[in-house]
């Protein structure tokens, strides 16, 4: 007995506690990218749905009349935004795919009899991995509505873009690996995901401003996560940036900048605790 | 001190009870196979030994370790090699060690080196930088094995290891366990091929419906059903007349125990007797008599009987019934987190 445990104890007092988990997360991260390097379909796919919204709807509304629009600004403007976070909104929605395909693999029974420090590695790796595919998808987006003459926004915008992007993936993120461990296989989690994809961007102010739609889409649009999400960014491409005036004319009230952002952070705190018990249940 | 001891084990699926009351102890050092049909249970013990599953009742305890009070030092010391591999088809295998080794939380050269030792050892330097996907069965069981003893567990659990494989592969796998045995790790596997369990094991439990129905080592259990088996013809089709006549001849040998006529095999007598000299009687016997002997063949009980003596059918009859009744999708469901 003191023979074989004394050969264990040693073993686990030989690495730190941070360590251990650094070296689990960053080798079950560095899989996810060495998996996106060798099979890069979804990636660009990923960066080429967004962009055709971009230059197609674009296009297809360009001679919308401009007092349609807050601040007489262009339709590819204004579209801009929408189409950015419905990129990282689209992103971050399949962030529970490999986790599902790995539960009905086994692989994840292969990391569960793994000593693993905390299995929240396994989430961490998710969650990092689909951030940076997310904002470099975005970016790419950008970018291209930069070339499009759709403008760029300014350092303390581009802050501002960055802040709501993470607080968006996190908060999605959060509830597609929640999805992934919740259903019972990857048939259904695409569907969840094909079914909340398309109503959520329609349903939003990235097509078309509250103003301009009936008003029960618009009661459905102010309550949209992802208008909270659009408003700020496409206030960032605006001009100076003010966080204090008023974005959203909802049919409940108004709310400037500060309150987008404090939705989209309670929405993401609120859903952490939400999925964390169940990632708890399942993974332990 | 037993490696493993299992206690009471109780596992239900729902309506189904896949463990009722299996307890076991595995000596340190042995070589300990684990026999039974398909849905026998064995695979539910070795996943509750494992960590996967948490039984509903009784405990089980690793190097003293109880799996539910210190799960990580239990997965620490054990290899645990599953039934269906799961790869990721798109790394290649060297790809999938050192993320083995990252999740074991080996240093770096430690892991290197020990991954060099395994290429080596079991011979998959041609293919190791090729992606997981492209390999054969045999080289994938194989990567399984090296990725179960990277971090040179003290105990290597393997689920059914060679089914499915090709014989070579197979008799590398043989090769190996017994070599690892002799370095004095202690290996549980799980099989219900008989040859397997026969060929590698020095101690074995045959399970049955969730509980352990004999244990021992091989040659005590076959030695405890007692008697040798011995098969004999008189003529190569005799008739029923003529087969009561010779089983009273039989009968009357000193060391003949039990004679039934097998009706189906041409009349032929299935004798349990005690060894191998009853043989030379039995010859003498008939000869005095005027029979003679078209053909006597004489075997060892083997692992089948034992499971035939404890539940009264064979193992292939066993295998056949629950053959049509496995649920996959529900077994798929199992398997899942």
């Amino acid at each position: 007995m003191s023979s074989a445990t004394s050969i264990i104890t040693s073993s686990s007092s030989r690495q730190s506690a941070f360590s251990e988990l650094y070296q689990e997360t960053t080798a079950l991260t560095k899989r996810l990218f060495l998996q996106l390097f060798r099979r890069p379909s979804t990636l660009i796919a990923g960066i080429l749905q967004p962009l055709i919204w971009l230059v197609l709807f674009g296009a297809l509304f360009s001679n919308a009349p401009k007092d349609l629009l807050p601040g007489e600004m262009s339709y590819g403007r204004f579209l801009g935004a929408g189409v950015i976070v419905f990129t990282a909104f689209s992103g971050a929605l399949n962030a529970g795919l490999p986790v599902m395909f790995d539960r009905e693999f086994g692989f994840l029974n292969r990391l569960l009899v793994a000593p693993l420090r905390s299995r929240s590695s396994i989430v961490f790796a998710s969650v990092i991995y689909i951030t940076v595919i997310s904002l470099l998808q975005s970016l790419a987006i950008m970018g291209t509505a930069f070339l499009l003459g759709y403008g760029w926004p300014g350092p303390a915008g581009l802050l501002l873009v960055l802040v709501t992007l993470l607080l968006l993936v996190f908060a999605v993120t959060a509830l597609s690996l929640g999805l992934a461990f919740a259903l019972p296989g990857h048939i259904e989690l695409i569907a969840v995901i094909f079914v909340a994809n398309l109503p959520l961007l329609f349903a939003s102010t990235a097509l078309a401003p509250i103003s301009f739609m009936p008003s029960w889409l618009g009661w459905l649009a102010a309550v949209n996560p992802l208008t909270f999400a659009i408003e700020p960014i496409r206030a960032a491409y605006a001009g100076p940036l003010d966080l204090g005036i008023i974005l959203i004319h909802a049919p409940y009230g108004d709310l400037n900048g500060f309150g987008c952002l404090s939705v989209l952070m309670a929405l993401t705190i609120g859903l952490f605790f939400l999925i964390s018990p169940l990632l708890n249940r399942k993974l332990t | 001190m037993p490696v493993i001891e299992l206690e009471d084990l109780v596992k239900s699926y729902g309506p189904v009870k896949a463990l009722n009351g299996l307890s076991l102890q595995v000596p340190q050092g042995s070589l300990f196979g684990l026999l039974g049909p398909n849905g026998a249970g064995k695979t539910t013990t070795l996943r509750i030994l494992c960590t996967l599953l948490e039984p509903d009742s009784g405990q089980a305890n690793v190097a003293g370790i109880n799996t539910l009070i210190d799960p990580r030092a239990v997965r620490r010391a054990i290899g645990y090699v599953a039934q269906e591999v799961a790869i990721d088809k798109i790394l290649s295998g060297r790809e999938l060690l050192n993320l083995q080794g990252d999740l074991y939380h080996l240093g770096k050269n430690d892991r290197d080196q020990r991954i060099e030792e395994l290429i080596s050892r079991l011979d998959m330097g041609n293919w190791i930088d090729r992606r997981c996907g492209s390999y054969s069965g045999g080289m994938r069981r194989r990567l399984d094995l090296a990725s179960g003893l990277l971090h040179k567990p003290q105990l290597l659990v393997l689920d059914e290891p060679t089914v499915g494989l090709d014989i070579e592969s197979r008799a590398a796998i043989w090769e190996l366990l017994r070599e690892l045995r002799r370095q004095g790790t202690t290996i549980l596997l799980s099989s219900h091929y008989l040859e397997e369990v026969e060929a590698l094991s020095d101690q074995i439990a045959i399970i049955d419906q969730g509980r352990v129905i004999a244990k021992g080592a091989p040659d005590y259990l076959k030695s405890q059903l007692g008697g040798d088996r011995v098969t004999l013809r008189v003529r190569e089709f005799s008739n029923a007349n003529e087969s009561e006549k010779v089983l009273k001849v039989v009968q009357s040998v000193e060391g003949v125990r039990k004679v039934v006529i097998n009706r189906a095999q041409g009349y032929s007598l299935n004798l349990v007797v005690d060894n191998e000299k009853v043989l030379t009687r039995l010859r003498d016997q008939l000869d005095k008599e005027q029979f003679g002997v078209f053909a006597m063949a004489h075997s060892r009980p083997s692992l089948d009987d034992v499971y035939l003596q404890a539940t009264g059918r064979t193992l292939m009859d066993a295998e056949l019934e629950v053959a049509g009744k496995r649920d996959m999708k529900l077994e798929t469901k199992k398997a899942m987190r």
